[in-house]
This record gives structure tokens, C-alpha cells and sequence, in this order.
């Protein structure tokens, strides 16, 4: 595993994303209320990219007629065919013990924070800034 | 005798109701003048055209056309025949298309009383199903409730095609009662005829008529899925009756496919549709849609895979084969005894009482 900078947190306010691509992987990076979460981009059913997906809650129920609503955009619903994915897992809602996209690991990290001796190694050339935060994702 | 003894259960066997002669005795004295006033002679319906071929097998018919029409003709043509030692009763007479709701509960519970009387009492192989008149769901709870009581009333029936969706919520007092009483929901093909046996409308023909029942059931059993009534009532299991079967799979792909992305619209689904009907769906196995390669039948079967699901059945006297062999050749043999025995008496409950 290693950490990789995908972005500067400035650049990817909450409600933003972006897509990154660390070592040949492309990896759908949310920022929801200032959290962030990373998952491959592609889904595992049919290839859809989720990057382009909606962000949706979870919902649930015990009995017929009752929706549990909770975890607001916590999952990423395929552009494709509509499959939830969970943001901290990437287990898939309707079958989460079977279907599951990659998740990735994210930390903030500042710029001043960041150990030269060993880089994490930037997924696309951007100039480090001491004073700004960094968004890190561990592939 | 004891369940281990048992060669078969024949899971669909009709009896006929000559004509509404028949159950004037079992009728109060205002429907039995109001039958007799309106010179209502029968409630056969265009699903089961008494002189149709597919009504009855034409080494079953009497004199007058017709089959099934007593009990010892019945033991005889398909107990005796086929080894039952127990049969269970589905009687079809139009009870379900009645419009006015007093007049079919009280159809209803005329030919359940005619059943007891003519044909339970008569042979201690008989089992039934309760004609429910669905037109009112109170009704349909206080008959059951009332014919409960008679163990050998072993299942509720309704038809394939009637005015609601059957997993409607309306319809949960009448599921609870069948849950409290060990009785599955059992859903035959057949119509109340309130809409087109096809969602195109009118066909012309009775052939597409009785294709389109299988589309019926399919419906039927996505609504019962997808409402959720096995997630409110886990114990009820439902008998598709006279279905044709082999649809089934593919449909179950279908709907476990799509369910996937639409989940988040019925939450209460939280395990794939495709388990859920291994779970809780049962089948009669006549007729059984497939051509006769038995390679093919094999190929079919194994699509449901389990091998709890089918139920034996010979739907006397309905013509749905030829000559003495109601188990389609092809069908494992590891599976006969399942389908024969075990899987009828686990899923009729109260064939063990």
C-alpha cells in the first residue's frame, strides 16, 4: 500500500468529486460533508462509471411500509443500472456479501506534513504547498 | 395410515359441480330463491368450457360429457389409477366472478359445505382447498375461519387472475388467517374475468386464454413478492396451481435482475427475489410446459434449482396427457419421491394433522 495525493482538499469541496487515475486505476474520489471517500470507478456489474453516478442514502425496512432512511449520500447509485454502492465499504446494497467494488482508504494530509524523504507519490503533477491540505488515497 | 406409508399426493384434483341444482340444499332459503328466480343454472366459466377438450380427458367423460362430477367416479378415474392415497379438492365453479359480495359468500360457502358433504365425508382420501370469495376480504377471513375448523380443509384457493394484485395490503387479513391456520395460499389458473386475460386486451381464441394464465401468474407472484407479504408473514408458502411451471425461471431472472437497481423501492426486499421465491413458492407439476425430449425436461427442472418446489399432481380430469404417466418422462428420478410425497405433505401442513 501506498499513499498517493490525489488533490488539494480546496479543489474538492463538499458535494464535489473527481476522478483520479493512481497506477492505472481510475478511482472515484467524493467529498461528502467534508468527509472523503474513495471507490474504483467502475462497476462490477456491467462497467458503469461511478464517478457519474448519483449520491443517494441508504434506505431500509423491517416491515413492508416502513422506510428507514439514514446515511444521506452515503452511497453511490451506478449511472448504468442503478446498483448502490456503499461509500465506506463499497459493498453493494443488494448483494453486499457477494458484489462489492474496491475501496480505497483516504486521509488529509498538509502539505507540511508531507515527508520528503519518502513522497507520496503524486497521481498527477500539481505543486505541494506547505500551507494547503491534500487529499491522499492508499493504493 | 401412517405419512411414511404413502405413495403419492395428488396436489390438484377438480371436482364438478353438476349445475347450481346442486347447491340449492346448501343455500338459505333467499339465495336458493334467488337462484331459482333468476333461473341462474350454472356458474361454469368461459376458463373451463364444460365440452372443451382441455375440461376433461375423453376417457373420463360420462354420458353427458362430463367428468368428476362424484366421488367414487373420482376415486376410481384418478386415486385408484395413480396410487394417491390422498388427493387434494380444488374446486372451480365461478364463484370468484359473482359481482354481488352476499351472493358469493354465500356461492362459497355453499360449495365448500357441498364438498364436505359430497365428497370429504365420502372418501377419507379427499382433501380441499376453501373457495374463498375474494370479492370481500371479511368474507373471505370468516369463511376460512369457518371451514378452518374441518382439518381436512388443507389450503386456500384463489384465481390466478381477479380485480387486485393479490400481495395488496388489502388482502393481509385474508394471508394472516392463512398463516394462523396452517394454510397455504393456494393460486390456480382461472379468471374473474373483471379485465382481458391479457394486458393487450381481449384475445380471440381460448387457446391464447389459457397460454395467458401463465402470464397471470407471473404477476401474481412479483405483487406477492415484491408488497412484501412474505416478509409479513414468513410461515405462508403459495401454490401456484396448474401454472405450467417451466416459466417460472426465467421470470425470476428477470425479476431479481431488475430488483437490484430498484431496490431502494421496496426495502422491505433485502435478499433477492430469486430466494425468496425458493423459499416460499411451490408449483404443481401438470401441466408442465416443455417438449417431450426428456433431456429437455431435466435441462428445465434444474433451472429451479431446489428440489423442493414441485408439487405431483394429475389436475383430473383435465387433459393435460395422454395414457397413465402423470410424471413428464425426463423429471430425475432421485426427485420422484420429493414430488410424490415430501414435498407436498412439507408444504400442506395439515395433511400431518
Amino acid at each position: 500500500m501506498a499513499k498517493h495525493i490525489v488533490a488539494a482538499v480546496k479543489e474538492l469541496p463538499p458535494g464535489s468529486r473527481k476522478l483520479v487515475e493512481v497506477n492505472n486505476r481510475q478511482i472515484a474520489v467524493f467529498n461528502v460533508n467534508g468527509e472523503f471517500h474513495a471507490l474504483g470507478n467502475r462497476c462490477p456489474h456491467e462497467g458503469g462509471h461511478l464517478i457519474d453516478g448519483k449520491l443517494v442514502g441508504l434506505v431500509e425496512s423491517k416491515m413492508p411500509g416502513e422506510y428507514c432512511y439514514s446515511r444521506k449520500d452515503e452511497l453511490v447509485k451506478c449511472p448504468w443500472h442503478g446498483w448502490e454502492f456503499d461509500l465506506r465499504t463499497g459493498r453493494a446494497q443488494c448483494d453486499p456479501s457477494r458484489v462489492r467494488v474496491r475501496h480505497y482508504e483516504t486521509a488529509v494530509v498538509q502539505g507540511g506534513e508531507i515527508d520528503l524523504d519518502a513522497p507520496p507519490k503524486a497521481a498527477e503533477v500539481f505543486p505541494v504547498r506547505i500551507e494547503d491540505d491534500y487529499v491522499v488515497v492508499e493504493v | 395410515m401412517n405419512l411414511s406409508d404413502i405413495r403419492a399426493v395428488d396436489c390438484d384434483v377438480h371436482p364438478t359441480v353438476p349445475s347450481m341444482q346442486t347447491l340449492l340444499p346448501y343455500l338459505n332459503d333467499h339465495w336458493r330463491e334467488t337462484v331459482i328466480e333468476r333461473e341462474i343454472t350454472t356458474l361454469d366459466t368461459i376458463s373451463y368450457p364444460p365440452l372443451a377438450p382441455l375440461t376433461a380427458r375423453a376417457d373420463f367423460r360420462g354420458e353427458n360429457g362430463r367428468a368428476g362430477l362424484d366421488a367414487s367416479e373420482v376415486g376410481q378415474q384418478a386415486l385408484d389409477k395413480w396410487q394417491a392415497d390422498i388427493a387434494i379438492l380444488n374446486c372451480l365453479y365461478g364463484v370468484q366472478l359473482v359481482f354481488n359480495e352476499d351472493m358469493a359468500q354465500a356461492f362459497a360457502r355453499a360449495v365448500n359445505d357441498w364438498v364436505v358433504k359430497e365428497w370429504l365425508d365420502r372418501d377419507p382420501r379427499l382433501r380441499a382447498s376453501i373457495v374463498v370469495p375474494l370479492q370481500n376480504v371479511e368474507h373471505a377471513v370468516d369463511e376460512i375461519e369457518r371451514c378452518a375448523v374441518d382439518k381436512r380443509f388443507v389450503q386456500i384457493l384463489v384465481l390466478c387472475m381477479g380485480e387486485t394484485p393479490l400481495g395488496r395490503r388489502q388482502f393481509w387479513p385474508i394471508y394472516a388467517a392463512a398463516e394462523r391456520h396452517n394454510l397455504p395460499l393456494g393460486i390456480h389458473a382461472g379468471s374473474a374475468y373483471r379485465y382481458p386475460v391479457t394486458s393487450l386486451g381481449w384475445p380471440t381464441y381460448y387457446v391464447e386464454d389459457y397460454a395467458a394464465q401463465s402470464l397471470g401468474f407471473q404477476s401474481q407472484l412479483a405483487s406477492l413478492v415484491c408488497e412484501g407479504v412474505f416478509v409479513k408473514f414468513p410461515k405462508l408458502k403459495a401454490v401456484l396451481i396448474e401454472s405450467g411451471v417451466t416459466w417460472l425461471p426465467g421470470f425470476v431472472w428477470r425479476l431479481s435482475k431488475f430488483w437490484r437497481g430498484v431496490r431502494a423501492e421496496i426495502p422491505w426486499i433485502d435478499r433477492s427475489p430469486n430466494e425468496i421465491v425458493r423459499d416460499h413458492f411451490r408449483l404443481t407439476i401438470q401441466p408442465l410446459d416443455t417438449p417431450d425430449d426428456p433431456d429437455i425436461v431435466a435441462r428445465a427442472i434444474e433451472h429451479f434449482q431446489s428440489d423442493d418446489m414441485l408439487l405431483y399432481s394429475s389436475d383430473y380430469p383435465h387433459w393435460q396427457f395422454d395414457g397413465d404417466e402423470i410424471m413428464p418422462p425426463g423429471i430425475p428420478a432421485g426427485l420422484h419421491r420429493r414430488i410424490l410425497v415430501d414435498n407436498p405433505l412439507a408444504t400442506y401442513p395439515r395433511l400431518g394433522l
